[in-house]
């Protein structure tokens, strides 16, 4: 056989193979996407149009009609609530995690006993939590206060500000520090001005995971909030009931939850491993 | 390059003489206790609040605070109710994880060779995982409505005949209902961290084996397996820990129906605490699912290399 014709084999085998993926990946995609094209249509759709049998794939018009409901409803207020909660908590997280993993990453503090108790508490099954918490806030009046989900989300959150920040200290090489430490920089000072800017890509991608935890939770928020700080996800639930799903309301508010998340990640994607291994795979 | 975190610098025993003064020993206790007294929130007051109510006799009617015994703890051995939710919780775990691994290793093994326009399709893919869980479960929901949703269409499409499927009304389709869920979510999970730890295989190794005319599948059990094994305990060591805890879906789904079928733990322990206000009860219920838990999860993490 010719050489030119092995190698005209060759390439076409190899490029067959390669279409061959890209069929398979383009499947995948459409697979694990379309429930969330179908979320994001019925949230367009008319009643008449989410209501029939057999389904429509896709409405006649991008009509707004369904977020406007929630809008003049006063709904959309679990949407700030959860910003509110997601985004203080995350702020307390991060700094006192961060100073936190400083100490354990600079002084090994408490020793490999006190870190691993520290990132077992990310793994307590929040159902056992909640109970005793929500005991507790009754008593001190706090169920259904920012303060109380604030303080919760951030305890939650803390094991995993602790551990990833510990792993991106523990990346920085250390002579920054010490040659600041012997210009006669305090120690606070050190932290906030050497180690603080060192970190900060870290940060920010710690930031969004930690913020995701919150704004998704809905364990905790469905047993400690009621109305004054009702989260989206729980807004979600109350739409659910026997007879009337009110569908368009469930799509609608769970968009306007879905999205701030997809952006987030979509830009944080660099960290993407990092992050959700809990720092255990470095992409 | 994939390094399971090898955690604590080992850098940090070279700390010159200044930072063991006295003044920076205070330091390192004074930055770490804001965060230890937080996390003693959920860490010890749990705890021990549970194990004191937990010996009481408490109810919604039921104010009597007097010492109780073992009774409550006496209760959980004759609860069929309990046992029957640990055993849906272990069936759902034991059927998810595996599956989740498997898809998840084999769309990672499709993406692994270079491909324009790979990092898009990661980037759409990894989307179900970061959608709250709640949502994707009421989202399932509406997809498997048999009227109005489109999976009976889909269904009946390809059977050639209607096929209607109460997916969280009927007892045999409950349980594929809330894994496709859940498989559907977390299957790129799994998927990303196997690809992140594929393609830090050692090409040369592989290129190696190649020459010497190893199979496909020898390069992938003496070569592939053992480079991402680290990686792989990690992932299933998390989902594994998710999907003991599993509420949101399910709530969103079954809410532990039909009857009691689909109920797991958490469900279980929600009820009895906030339905039935089984105050006493539930706190031993807690109490026996935190020790469980923490006890395995430790032990886990003591075994892994995460750790170190």
């Amino acid at each position: 056989m010719s050489v030119p014709a092995v190698a005209m084999r060759r390439w076409r085998r190899r490029h067959s193979w390669l279409a061959l993926r890209y069929l398979a990946a383009i499947c995948l995609t459409v697979i694990f996407l379309f429930p969330v094209y179908w979320l994001f249509m019925i949230s367009f759709k008319t009643p008449d149009e989410i209501y029939h049998s057999p389904p429509v794939w896709y409405p006649a018009s991008l009509q707004f009609a369904n977020y406007a409901v929630l809008f003049k409803d006063g709904d959309v207020i679990a949407i700030w609530h959860s910003l509110v909660l997601a985004g203080v908590s995350t702020v307390l997280a991060l700094f006192l995690g961060t100073i936190a993993a400083y100490s354990l990453a600079r002084f090994r503090t408490g020793g490999e006993n006190l870190a691993v108790w520290i990132i077992s508490q990310r793994m307590i099954p929040p159902i056992a939590v909640v109970f005793p918490i929500f005991l507790l806030y009754v008593w001190l009046g706090w169920v259904d206060s920012y303060i109380g989900l604030i303080l919760l989300y951030t305890a939650f959150n803390l094991p995993y500000v602790i551990w990833m920040m510990r792993g991106y200290i523990a990346d920085v090489p250390m002579e920054l520090e010490e040659s600041a430490l012997v210009d006669g920089c305090s120690r606070w000072r050190v932290l906030w001005r050497v180690v603080f800017p060192m970190v900060r890509a870290g940060l920010f991608a710690t930031a969004v995971f930690t913020f995701v935890f919150a704004w998704n939770d809905f364990i905790f928020a469905l047993v400690l909030t009621r109305t004054e700080v009702i989260t989206f996800p729980v807004q979600v639930t109350h739409y659910f009931g026997g007879q009337s799903n009110f569908w368009a309301k469930i799509a609608a508010m769970s968009v306007l939850g879905t999205l701030p998340v997809f952006v987030a990640v979509t830009v944080m994607q660099r960290f993407l491993v990092r992050g959700i291994s809990l720092g255990a795979v470095k992409g | 390059m994939t390094a399971v975190d090898s955690g604590i610098s080992r850098r940090s025993h070279g700390l010159n003489h200044r930072l063991s003064l006295a003044a920076d020993r205070q330091f390192k206790y004074l930055i770490i206790a804001p965060a230890i007294l937080v996390l003693l929130l959920i860490g010890l007051f749990p705890l021990i609040y549970s194990l004191v109510v937990s010996f009481q006799g408490l109810t919604m009617t039921e104010e009597d605070t007097s010492f109780a015994g073992f009774t409550n703890y006496a209760r959980l051995f004759h609860d069929l109710r309990l046992w029957q939710a640990l055993a849906h919780t272990a069936i759902i775990t034991a059927v998810a994880l595996p599956l989740e691994l498997l898809l998840g290793l084999l769309m990672a093994q499709l993406f692994v060779d270079r491909m324009p326009g790979r990092q898009i399709f990661v980037a759409l893919l990894v989307l179900p995982t970061v959608i709250s869980p709640i949502v994707a479960g009421a989202n399932w929901a509406l997809l498997f409505d048999v009227r109005f949703g489109p999976i009976t269409q889909i269904l009946s499409f390809i059977a050639g005949q209607p096929v209607t499927i109460l997916w969280t009304l009927n007892p045999y389709f409950v349980y594929p209902g809330i894994l496709i869920c859940e498989i559907w979510q977390w299957t790129p999970f799994m998927f990303l961290l196997l690809l992140a730890a594929l393609s830090n295989v050692d090409q040369s190794q592989l290129e190696a084996s190649e020459i010497d005319g190893a199979s496909y599948w020898r390069k992938f059990f003496k070569i592939v397996l053992p480079a991402i094994w680290p990686v792989m305990t990690i992932a299933c060591l998390i989902r594994a820990l998710d999907l003991v805890r599993i509420f949101d879906i399910i709530w969103a789904l079954t809410q532990g129906g039909p009857g009691t079928m689909s109920e797991t733990i958490s469900i279980y322990t929600y009820v009895q605490g906030f339905s039935d206000f089984e105050t006493s009860y539930t706190a031993a219920i807690a109490f026996l699912v935190i020790v469980l838990l923490t006890a395995i999860v430790t032990f886990a993490l003591k075994r892994m290399e995460i750790v170190r």
